[in-house]
C-alpha cells in the first residue's frame, strides 16, 4: 500500500505475524513431507524396490504393496467411471435443462452430500450395501461395494466443479446457438461441453485423488482381503485402508512401511494436483 | 422445440435419481437403525460397556475440546496467511503460485497422511502421546488450507475503493486492517471458520493414531479421548452390537454438519454459494 520510510512500529510488527503465519502454512505441508522421507529414508535406500513386489508378510519381513495399490486404482477407477459421467450430464442438465424449482433444491441437497462424513457413507455401504450386494454374490464386502460407496462420495464435487465451469462459460455461445436455432442438446454438445472440458477434466483428477485418498468408507466396505481381486465382487484392501487397520499395532520395519505408502500416496497426490492445475492453466483449485 | 431436447428433458431424470435415490437411501436406513436409541438421555449420558449402551456425551465432549485445539490453531495462522496473500503477494506473481500450489497440495493430501506425521510429530516426536492435543494438531493442518482459502476470498471481497479510500487517508497498515479490512470481510471469515469446523467435525482417519479411541471423559487436553465420528468406525467395526448406536451416532453427527449448512447458507445469502468443505 503506502511506501514511508518509517513503518509504525505495529505495522511492521504486523507485516512480520502475517510472513510468519504464511511460512507457518508452507513449513507444515514441508514439514510432512520431510517427516514421511525421514522416517522411510533408510528402509527405501536398503530395499525401496521390494514394496513393489507383490507379498504383503509383515510378519517374514516382506512388504510388498504391488496388490494393494491396484485394489486402490482400481477402486477409485471404477468409482471414477461411475460417478463422472452421472455428475457430468446431471450438471448440465440442471443448468440447462431442470425446472427452476427442481435445481435449487437439488443443488442444495448435493452440496449437503459434499458434507457428509466418510464414516457416515462407510456405514450405509456396511448396513445396507453389502448385505445387499451379499444376497447376489457374497461375500458382500467387496471391490463393487468399496467403489459404490466412494462414487457416491465424489458425485457432489464433481457436479459442482462442472456446474461452476459452466456459469463460467461467456454467455453469448449459448446464445449464439439459440439465434441460429440449433438444438440446445446439440449447442451443449458441440459447443458448451467442449469448451467447458478442461476445467471439468482438472475437476475430475482432483476427484481422482480424493478417491485414492479416502480412507474410512473403503475400509469400512472393501474386506481388505489383500489380494489381486478377480471380479469386482472380490474384497480388497488399498493402501488407505491398510494404513488405518495396521498402524495400531504395527512395530519397527512393519511400521515404516506404511509410512511409505504414506508417502506414495502424497507423492501420487502431487502428481495429479500437477495434472490438474496444468489443466485448468495455473488457477486455484476449487475446494 | 427440437426433439432432441425434449428427450434430453426427461431423460436427465435418470441421473437425477442416481443421486438423489441413494442419499434419500441413507437418511432412511440410518433412521431406520438408530432412531431406537436416540433420545435426550443419549446426548446426556456416558457410554458403558464399551459403548454398547450408555450415550454419547464424553464423546460430544471430547469432539469439543478437539474442535477447540483445531481452531485455536488453524484460525489465527489461516487468517495470517490469507492477510499475507491478499496484502502483501500480488496476484500470479511466483509467490501466489508457489504457495497456492502448497496450499491446493496440502487441501489434497489424503487424510491418514495427516494421521502418520501427527502420530510421527506431535504423538511421538513432541512427546504429546496420543492426546487431543495431537489430535487438535494434527486436525489444524487439514483444516488450514480450507480456512486460507475461504478468508482469502472474503478479503479480496473488499472494494479497491476501500483500499484507495484508506490510503488517501494515509491510515497505517495495522488500522487499515483492522478497522476496515477485518470488519468488513468478518461474515466471509466467519463462513471459512464454519466450514473448517463442519471439515474437523466429518474426519476420522486423522484421529485414529493420534487422539486415540478413550471413551471416557478427558480430563485436560493431554488426555486421549475419542471424536464422534471415530465412535461411530469403532461401533460399527470392532464392537458386535454396535450399529444401533453407530447409526445413532451417525445421525446426531449429520444434524449438526446440516445445522452448519444452514448456519452458512444464512452468513452468505445467496441462493447457492458455490463454496463447499
Amino acid at each position: 500500500m503506502t511506501i514511508t520510510l518509517f513503518l509504525p512500529s505495529a505495522d511492521r510488527g504486523l507485516r512480520w505475524l502475517l510472513r510468519l503465519s504464511a511460512l507457518l502454512s508452507a513449513a507444515s505441508l514441508g514439514g510432512i513431507v520431510l517427516v514421511l522421507l525421514w522416517r522411510t529414508g533408510p528402509f527405501l535406500w536398503s530395499q525401496g524396490g521390494a514394496v513393489f513386489a507383490s507379498g504383503w508378510h509383515p510378519g517374514a519381513g516382506e512388504y510388498g504393496m504391488a496388490a494393494m495399490i491396484a485394489g486402490s486404482l482400481l477402486v477409485s477407477l471404477l468409482a471414477l467411471a461411475m460417478a463422472a459421467p452421472v455428475a457430468v450430464t446431471l450438471a448440465a442438465w440442471l443448468r440447462y435443462y431442470a425446472p427452476a424449482a427442481l435445481r435449487r433444491p437439488t443443488l442444495i441437497l448435493v452440496e449437503l452430500m459434499a458434507g457428509i462424513p466418510s464414516v457416515v457413507y462407510g456405514l450405509w455401504g456396511l448396513l445396507v450395501l453389502v448385505p445387499w450386494i451379499n444376497r447376489w454374490a457374497p461375500p458382500g464386502a467387496s471391490w463393487l461395494a468399496g467403489s459404490l460407496v466412494l462414487a457416491l462420495m465424489i458425485l457432489p464435487l464433481a457436479l459442482l466443479v462442472t456446474d461452476t465451469a459452466l456459469r463460467q462459460l461467456p454467455p453469448t455461445w449459448s446464445r449464439a446457438g439459440e439465434a441460429l436455432a440449433l438444438s440446445r442438446f446439440g449447442v451443449l454438445r458441440r459447443v458448451l461441453l467442449p469448451g467447458a472440458a478442461p476445467s471439468i477434466l482438472s475437476g475430475v483428477v482432483l476427484q481422482f485423488g480424493r478417491a485414492l485418498g479416502e480412507t474410512m468408507a473403503v475400509l469400512m466396505v472393501c474386506g481388505n482381503v489383500v489380494q489381486w481381486p478377480h471380479s469386482v465382487f472380490d474384497p480388497v484392501r488399498t493402501l488407505t485402508a491398510n494404513i488405518a487397520l495396521e498402524m495400531a499395532y504395527a512395530t519397527g520395519e512393519h511400521r515404516v512401511a506404511l509410512f511409505v505408502s504414506g508417502l506414495m500416496l502424497i507423492s501420487v497426490t502431487a502428481v495429479l494436483l500437477t495434472l490438474a492445475w496444468r489443466l485448468r492453466g495455473h488457477q486455484h483449485a476449487p475446494q | 422445440m427440437h426433439r432432441s431436447d425434449r428427450w434430453a428433458a426427461v431423460l436427465g431424470l435418470i441421473p437425477w435419481l442416481l443421486v438423489v435415490a441413494p442419499l434419500t437411501m441413507m437418511l432412511a436406513a440410518l433412521w431406520q437403525q438408530g432412531q431406537g436409541v436416540l433420545s435426550l438421555a443419549f446426548l446426556l449420558e456416558d457410554p458403558s460397556r464399551a459403548g454398547r449402551a450408555g450415550g454419547i456425551a464424553s464423546l460430544l465432549l471430547s469432539t469439543g475440546w478437539i474442535l477447540a485445539v483445531c481452531l485455536a490453531v488453524a484460525v489465527p495462522v489461516g487468517l495470517g496467511c490469507a492477510l499475507f496473500l491478499s496484502e502483501e503477494v500480488r496476484p500470479g506473481s511466483a509467490t501466489d503460485r508457489r504457495l497456492g500450489f502448497a496450499l491446493d497440495l496440502l487441501a489434497a493430501t489424503p487424510s491418514v497422511v495427516f494421521g502418520l506425521f501427527g502420530y510421527q510429530f506431535f504423538a511421538i516426536t513432541l512427546g504429546l502421546g496420543f492426546s487431543i492435543l495431537s489430535g487438535g494438531l494434527a486436525l489444524s493442518l487439514m483444516v488450514l488450507p480450507l480456512m486460507i482459502r475461504s478468508a482469502e476470498q472474503a478479503l479480496r471481497g473488499v472494494p479497491l475503493s476501500y483500499r484507495r479510500a484508506a490510503e488517501a487517508l494515509a491510515v497505517s497498515r495495522w488500522g487499515w486492517v483492522r478497522r476496515v479490512l477485518l470488519p468488513n470481510a468478518a461474515s466471509g471469515i466467519a463462513v471459512g471458520v464454519i466450514l473448517s469446523v463442519g471439515r474437523a467435525l466429518a474426519e476420522t482417519a486423522v484421529l485414529l493414531f493420534t487422539a486415540g479411541y478413550v471413551l471416557r471423559r478427558p480430563d485436560s487436553v493431554f488426555d486421549s479421548g475419542r471424536a464422534l465420528s471415530v465412535h461411530i468406525y469403532d461401533m460399527a467395526m470392532n464392537v458386535p452390537g454396535g450399529t444401533e448406536r453407530a447409526a445413532a451416532t451417525a445421525l446426531v453427527l449429520v444434524a449438526l454438519l446440516v445445522l452448519i449448512n444452514l448456519l452458512i447458507r444464512r452468513l452468505v445469502r445467496r441462493p447457492f454459494s458455490g463454496v463447499v468443505r
